[in-house]
């Protein structure tokens, strides 16, 4: 994601960290209750219509905005903890002289937790070369770090369920893996700018500062402010597109052009997701309401994928280390491993 | 006192400098304020995340912006 590294708010140091445990207990009790308190407030209180398509709408989003914000902020809290365990220079370390496919492995599933952001791609980049570590090894790297993050997965959580949300974290992780081995059997070493082999990176100087538990809090906090702040806006108003279309557009309007029968849909899905750029949370919210009426599971996995794991703008900073060629076949390789899962989801189910 | 902000020129990049400049101008410290800017100057500090910060030779954070009162602590403390 495009978002810029965790901003740390020094004057919040005196607050109880006590207090977010207090509070999630709290938000799961909200998070239970909330359905029933949405269909009291809209039909008993509003005495709004059952059958009405804007009282489906008005429930869809007075349901699934809070539903949705308040799994948010627990979850950026808790892997904003968990990611202060890691950072790039440890997992470099990690990844010295791992073997190609062990190390394919450990890259994917280590992106999935390090703390990166596309505006560090180069140092980040340049730093895994420079230490040794190959390229498919990095690319698997590159190809996790993006794909799979907890706002993707909170909101597929929570508004398609933990399978849907597992199903993702699996395939992308599966994509990750293999996209870095084939690129790494490709032998691209020379694609790259020849410059990056020349830098000679100086040692880490940074002394390991000693992280307290409740640096850590700290951490999370700042993790919630900065993702949270950032992204409600994208939730909400695709949440209400997604009111909008759950309430008024017709069953099955979709299956004709995203459905299981149109074979082509899957590449076309990709196609059109590579270029465009969104986070996941803009994404998501939509992408409910285009399978609620009719649009094939594979297909708006595939589309999503394509939408938030492949960007536009990573390519243009990638493209200062990288030749031409190198981008290309980074791009087909993904976007090859995100239609080989949308087919693969539009066959099972 | 020299102090080097690295960053290619990202958001949080800019708003470093700035709180540098702030928490300098702040603390009333003579210091000499850089914003490096290219690749193969940064990778030298060994840093992999950016912005990072360095005073006097040594990189005192990385990947983060640090607050107002932390980043003048840092350069107060020397």
């Amino acid at each position: 994601m495009a978002e810029c590294c965790t901003t740390d708010n020094g004057e919040k140091k005196n607050l109880n960290y006590y207090v977010p445990f207090a509070l999630i207990p709290l938000a799961v009790v909200i998070y239970i209750f909330l359905e029933r308190g949405v269909d009291f407030f809209v039909y008993e209180i509003l005495k709004q219509d059952k059958s009405a398509h804007l009282t489906e709408a008005i429930r869809f989003f007075l349901y699934d905005t809070p539903k949705v914000l308040i799994l948010l902020t627990v979850i950026v809290f808790v892997v904003g903890i968990i990611r202060s365990y890691f950072s790039p220079e440890k997992t470099r370390k990690a990844l010295e002289g791992k073997p190609l496919f062990a190390g394919n492995v450990m890259a994917a599933s280590l992106g999935v937790f390090t703390p990166f952001c596309s505006c560090s791609a180069i140092p980040l980049f340049i730093g895994f070369v420079e230490s040794g570590i190959p390229l498919g090894v990095t690319f698997s790297f590159l190809v996790a770090a993006p794909m799979i993050n907890e706002v993707a997965l909170v909101l597929l959580f929570g508004l398609f369920g933990w399978k849907t949300a597992l199903l993702y974290a699996s395939t992308g992780l599966i994509i990750a893996i293999f996209s870095g081995w084939v690129i790494g059997k490709l032998k691209v070493e020379r694609f790259v700018e020849e410059w990056v082999y020349e830098i000679k990176a100086g040692d880490f100087q940074m002394e390991e500062q000693k992280i307290t538990f409740s640096d850590r809090i700290q951490a999370g906090y700042a993790a919630v402010v900065d993702i949270v702040s950032k992204v409600w806006i994208y939730i909400v108003a695709g949440i209400a597109v997604g009111a909008a279309v759950h309430g008024y557009v017709p069953e099955n309007f979709m299956a004709s052009f995203m459905g299981k029968g149109a074979w082509w849909s899957v590449p076309l899905a990709v196609l059109i997701g590579v270029p465009l750029y969104s986070n996941a949370a803009g994404i998501i919210p939509i992408l409910q309401a285009l399978l609620e009426k009719g649009a094939a599971l594979g297909t708006a996995l595939a589309f999503m994928m394509a939408v938030i794991g492949l960007s536009l703008p990573e390519m243009i900073i990638l493209k200062k280390v990288m030749k031409l060629p190198l981008i290309i076949i980074f791009i087909s390789v993904v976007a090859t491993g995100i239609m080989i899962v949308g087919f693969l989801f539009n066959w099972i189910y | 006192m020299k102090i080097a902000i690295l960053g290619m020129g990202c958001a949080t990049c800019d708003k470093l400098e700035d709180t540098v400049r702030l928490a300098v101008k702040e603390a009333g410290i003579d210091a000499q304020i850089d914003h490096v800017k290219d690749i193969k100057q940064i990778m030298a500090y060994g840093v992999m995340t950016t912005p990072a910060l360095v005073i006097d030779g040594k990189v005192v954070a990385a990947g983060k912006l640090p607050s107002l009162a932390d980043i003048k602590n840092m350069i107060g403390g020397k």
